[in-house]
């Protein structure tokens, strides 16, 4: 199936487009224009913003797989790295935000934190998780770890999808609906795996295909689309 | 414009009002959505007047006020209190009100009336906010009867000479300085005096984390985040939380002999 061009820079621009306003936001309440979007409390809000953008954007990611086997409309795994790297932008950000003007950088703080709110916990975790899958993103520590091991690996974009929401879950006072809708769309994408994952052992041959380590000139958007079918991840 | 009559009877030394746009713009308010520029966006529905009080329970002359008339009739006082929400933020607010004793003095408690129970007006209609769960509607509260006599204990009607905006509670509030935000509820349409504690709101949906008391501390963390500092509206650094919001030295002898971990 034929690549299209636009993919790529449409999803690039409408996910980075909440950071982008972000960005401009601060650089004019610095310069001392009111800016009544970031309410009275700039730093609670753009962390709130963050974390909500870090959240869908990870879902976004962890869609992009059930989506093309779902459709059968293959060439979308082609973003999906993208869309992991921008989830973890908006994590690394949102992150550093609450490290900087909450915690100052201190790591005493940090584990203090971490020792005392769960929330916290979980929400580093997540973060870590991330930090490891985006370090190991690139071709090179595809080949150095191998295809099974690099998949492996980084299956930790569920542990880090849960515990994003959970994260979100704890964090929020009173019933209120949108952690909850978070948790219900994770597990419905969980579950969009599952069911075909089980229709596919009955078509034994390309399905049953264990995947190979790729060679070196492979690009990982050749090995989505080859290996087996759709890989596992 | 300012609409009140008012004298200043009250300043919390060293502090600088908050604007009255960020006072206006960043709320609290569960009725009118989660966010904090819901309760200014959804608000404009709320029917302010006219509004009734109705005041009952152990009382010997109950009451049911028209609101409109309280705030003509009652000697108003603008006094500035800082305002610590329970999520480590905070504020500095000019209210206009008396003080609540006023209005406990008026109705004559009975010697049995221990406590004062407070709630909100229910109305999905008005406050669509309640057309979810968030909370077990309508907004109830309570203070025990010396809290809810002592002095800086305020029934507001007004901030910045003016009367209430629905997202600050319109028409008439409780503002008790020394609590945490949601002790201060909006919007009251009934004060029922009562020989049990009453039920709160926040205590009903999680009672380890929000308690009756719920007097500023900050050496009782919220069991998810520190109460130790909070951000004043303004500013990118934390300060540091005072005991009892900095009102300690009126405050303190109300909680004499209680184990205020135990009774947060």
């Amino acid at each position: 199936m034929k690549k299209p061009v636009w993919l790529k820079p449409l999803l690039f621009v409408v996910l980075l487009a909440p950071m982008t306003v972000l960005a401009i936001s601060w650089i004019r309440l610095l310069s001392g224009t009111d800016v009544p979007a970031l309410t009275a409390d700039p730093v609670a809000e753009t962390t709130r913003v963050l974390g909500e953008w870090s959240l869908r954007s990870l879902l976004a990611a962890l869609a992009v797989t059930p989506v093309a086997r779902l459709t059968g409309w293959t060439p979308i795994l082609t973003a999906r790295r993208m869309v992991g790297l921008i989830a973890f932008s908006y994590v690394l950000v949102h992150w550093s935000f609450w490290m900087w003007l909450d915690l100052a950088w201190s790591p005493a703080e940090l584990a203090k934190e971490i020792a005392k709110r769960r929330y916290v916990l979980f929400g580093m975790a997540g973060f870590l998780c991330l930090l490891s899958l985006a370090i190991t993103s690139t071709r090179g520590w595809i080949r150095r770890l191998g295809a099974r091991r690099w998949q492996s690996l980084h299956r930790l974009v569920y542990v880090a999808g849960a515990a994003g929401c959970i994260h979100y879950a704890m964090l929020v006072k009173g019933n209120q609906a949108a952690p909850k809708i978070y948790l219900l769309i994770l597990a419905m994408l969980l579950a969009a795996r599952y069911l075909p994952q089980r229709r596919r052992r009955s078509v034994p041959a390309a399905a049953k295909a264990p995947v190979q380590a790729p060679p070196r000139n492979m690009t990982r958007n050749a090995i989505a689309t080859s290996a087996s079918d759709i890989p596992n991840i | 414009a300012p609409n009140l009559k008012t004298r200043q009877t009250f300043v919390t030394p060293g502090e600088t009002p908050t604007s009255f746009d960020d006072i206006a713009h960043y709320n609290n308010f569960y009725e009118f959505g989660t966010d904090k520029l819901d309760p200014s966006r959804n608000g404009g529905g709320l029917q302010t007047s006219p509004w009734t009080l109705k005041v009952s329970g152990l009382v010997k002359k109950p009451q049911v006020y028209d609101v409109d008339q309280l705030i003509r009739q009652l000697p108003l006082e603008e006094r500035i209190y800082r305002m610590r929400c329970v999520e480590a933020w905070s504020m500095v607010i000019p209210w206009v009100g008396v003080s609540l004793s006023h209005i406990i003095n008026h109705v004559e408690p009975l010697g049995s009336a221990r406590y004062v129970a407070f709630r909100t007006l229910l109305d999905p209609d008005q406050m669509p906010g309640q057309r979810g769960s968030v909370l077990d509607w309508p907004y109830v509260e309570g203070l025990r009867m010396d809290e809810a006599r002592h002095p800086l204990a305020m029934l507001s009607v007004g901030l910045y000479g003016r009367t209430l905006l629905p997202q600050n509670g319109a028409p008439v509030r409780l503002v008790v300085p020394w609590k945490y935000g949601f002790k201060s509820i909006k919007s009251i349409v009934e004060m029922r005096f009562t020989e049990r504690q009453p039920p709160t709101s926040w205590n009903k949906a999680n009672p380890q984390e929000y308690g009756f008391y719920s007097n500023v501390n900050p050496d009782v963390d919220h069991p998810r985040w520190s109460q130790g500092r909070e951000r004043r509206i303004g500013e990118f650094a934390k300060r540091r939380t005072l005991m009892f919001n900095g009102y300690g030295s009126a405050v303190a002898p109300l909680y004499a002999g209680m184990d205020l971990k135990r009774f947060f």
